[in-house]
């Protein structure tokens, strides 16, 4: 069918007008560094240059170096465990926190803010408290120590590669959760009250009634959240920073840690550009893969 | 099918008292409507019915077993809710199934229930479908076969028509009608459109302040209302209410006067408290004022004229502010400023004493006692 309109309805000038600004902020910050990144990721730039060693074009050597790195396969190993313990544990969590602050609690809005407070914290702020916590002769192993009466002396959770990854996990959860929480506070908010009492009178169960009603109407809800948490999960940088530094042994050794020490501590910045390309490729097959196996379903009202 | 009754059903939220002792018989099969405007605690006393309200003090039966601290599916009920509340993600058919299959009831009996309920509401087509793929009409149509499936020994309807457009209205209003006839089920309806109260009730009950002004068939309400509340509920438009004196009472009639009448009216009603000096209250339902010749009971300037065609609603000011609303024949040639005279007679209208209380009338229309007939069930 041909395209008729007349001028007067055609409203292409305006929208591109108003996206202008928009899209230059857009382009500015993300797609130029990225085309920039691009092009560095071929090259053998240097963080400082030195004139002995011009820059040059180097094909694929920066990729297939990191294809044969074992740390580089590692980060992403723990990027990935990192994110597939905490998005389910966090959304759990918030959800539960959620229910529990929607309910008649007489309380509700002092746990709202008590439950919303370490969202409002600094990163490093929550890392300082915890990394105390964390101490051999932190509050964890006075706990350990109290509830064993003295038969075992506690662990040393950041410096034991197999609990350095979990305690970490468990500061990410417990800051990041209160966001998530207010989130699907919304979500249930926005629930039909009637829906649960249709279920009582139906006789189902408060578990039933869970997931008959609370469960299938948060379901938009459930996909920002596993989707907005994901890729802040996959960031993961500061509370592995400011604990153990990607140690004990690499265990805990992220992704984006290794794009930072690769490109500003080592100064090799093609490498580091090379390895951020292909993160960003990872996440946004993720974030494309969520979209489309968990569609939105709009209601038509 | 089951009987029902209140005695002094009390409900409070703190030291607010929402249903202030209410006491009620409910007959098995009988269609009862709740009125009242709102606030009036007809949908909290609907919701206590159900189980969904805690009942504060008093007895709520059903069927003979006081039902006060069972759970909603325990009392034998099935509620249909304002928003219809059917579960998005479920099609027709699970809504339905759902509390079958909460109860562990058989698959092939679930499936037996659910398309005997589909076939009653001829909606068999749209099982597969989901909620968000209905009309209105249909969505109503699902959650009353949801409480059919549950086959309930009595069915609660709270405002069941008020999301639908007005001719769908006139539709589901006739079918649920056609349901209570063909089910013979107790069936107690909140709503506040008196049409819906007038043409599906055995009984209405009106509401107001949390108690039962009057509790009757439609007509009696219509016809002896017991105070100036329910006078002026029921009734559209609303029967005027105006300030007479009582100038003299007999044994079987109450002669009133007022500045705003050309002429002394006798009322046949029962005095009671109406002695001669005393204020009092006369109600004239629009519809039995007559635009008369030349002179009338009421003789004013015309404020308003709205013509609807086999009929004109007017307003006269009669006296000093009182406007009177009269439904005219809708051929009289009136306009705004005109003076008109309205006539009326003494046996169609309601006298009330100074507490709102009605005089018993005596000559009532034979239609007034007579209670709807309904099938033996």
């Amino acid at each position: 069918m041909p395209k008729k309109r007349s001028s007067l309805h055609d409203q292409s000038r305006p929208a591109l007008v108003l996206m202008a600004p928009a899209g230059l902020l857009i382009f500015v910050f993300i797609i130029a560094p990225f085309l920039l990144s691009l092009g560095l990721s071929f090259t053998n730039q240097r963080l400082v240059p030195n004139p002995n060693l011009p820059t040059s074009f180097q094909g694929f050597s920066n990729y297939l170096r990191l294809f044969g790195n074992a740390e580089f396969w590692q980060s992403f190993r723990n990027t990935f465990t990192f994110a597939l313990l905490v998005v389910p544990l966090q959304s759990a969590l918030a959800l539960g926190a959620a229910m529990l602050v929607n309910s008649r609690l007489p309380a509700r809005n002092v746990f709202r803010g008590i439950f919303f407070l370490p969202t409002v914290l600094t990163m490093v702020v929550v890392v300082v408290i915890w990394s105390n916590l964390f101490q051999i002769n932190g509050f964890f192993n006075a706990v350990i120590q109290a509830v064993t009466f003295g038969a075992h002396p506690g662990f040393d959770w950041l410096a034991n590669p197999a609990l350095a990854m979990p305690s970490i996990v468990l500061v990410s959860v417990w800051q990041g959760f209160g966001f998530q929480m207010v989130i699907y506070l919304a979500g249930l908010q926005g629930i039909n009250p009637e829906l649960y009492e249709a279920a009582r009178v139906d006789g189902a169960s408060r578990w039933q009634e869970f997931w008959a009603v609370t469960m299938p109407g948060l379901r938009n809800t459930h996909i920002f959240v596993v989707v907005t948490t994901t890729i802040l999960a996959l960031k993961l940088f500061a509370q592995v920073d400011l604990l153990t530094k990607g140690g004990p042994l690499g265990s805990t050794q992220t992704v984006v840690r290794l794009i930072y020490e690769t490109g500003f501590r080592k100064g090799q910045v093609g490498v580091a550009a090379a390895l951020s390309v292909v993160f960003f490729l990872v996440v946004l097959a993720i974030s494309v893969g969520q979209r489309v196996f968990l569609k939105e379903d709009r209601e038509v009202a | 099918m089951a009987s029902l009754s209140i005695e002094s059903l009390r409900k409070s939220y703190g030291s607010v008292e929402i249903i202030k002792g209410v006491d009620l018989t409910i007959t098995d099969g009988e269609f009862v409507v709740f009125v009242g405007p709102s606030g009036c605690g007809k949908s909290t006393l609907l919701r206590m019915i159900a189980g969904l309200e805690e009942i504060t003090s008093g007895e709520l039966k059903i069927g003979g077993t006081v039902v006060n601290d069972l759970a909603p599916k325990e009392r034998g009920i099935a509620m249909v809710f304002q928003s219809y509340a059917l579960y998005p993600h479920k099609t027709v058919y699970d809504n339905m199934a759902f509390g079958l299959q909460i109860a562990k009831v058989d698959k092939a009996e679930i499936d037996a229930k659910v398309r005997d309920a589909a076939r009653i509401l001829k909606m068999e087509h749209l099982l597969d479908r989901r909620p968000n793929q209905l009309s209105g009409g249909q969505r109503q149509r699902v959650a009353i076969g949801r409480a059919i499936v549950r086959n309930p020994q009595v069915f609660l309807f709270d405002e069941p028509l008020s999301n639908l457009d007005a001719a769908l209205r006139v539709t589901m209003r006739a079918e649920l009608a056609k349901l209570h006839r063909d089910l013979g089920a107790t069936m107690i309806y909140v709503t506040h459109d008196q049409v819906e109260a007038m043409t599906l009730a055995d009984t209405i009950v009106v509401f107001e302040g949390g108690v039962i002004r009057q509790a009757g068939s439609p007509l009696e309400l219509y016809h002896q209302p017991r105070n100036t509340f329910v006078a002026g509920f029921i009734g559209s438009p609303k029967m005027n209410l105006l300030p007479v004196t009582v100038v003299a009472a007999t044994a079987d009639s109450v002669t009133v006067a007022a500045p705003w009448m050309t002429a002394h009216l006798t009322v046949p009603v029962e005095p009671g408290r109406l002695a001669p000096g005393s204020a009092a209250t006369l109600g004239i339902r629009p519809e039995h004022m007559a635009a008369g010749s030349e002179t009338g009971l009421i003789t004013g300037q015309v404020t308003l004229v709205e013509r609807l065609g086999h009929q004109t609603i007017v307003e006269v000011a009669a006296g000093e502010g009182a406007g009177v609303t009269a439904l005219i024949d809708g051929t009289r040639m009136t306009a705004v400023g005109s003076t008109l005279p309205l006539t009326f007679s003494g046996d169609d209208v309601h006298l009330f004493d100074a507490d709102g209380v009605a005089a018993v009338r005596l000559k009532v229309p034979e239609i007034a006692r007579a209670r709807r007939e309904r099938p033996a069930a």
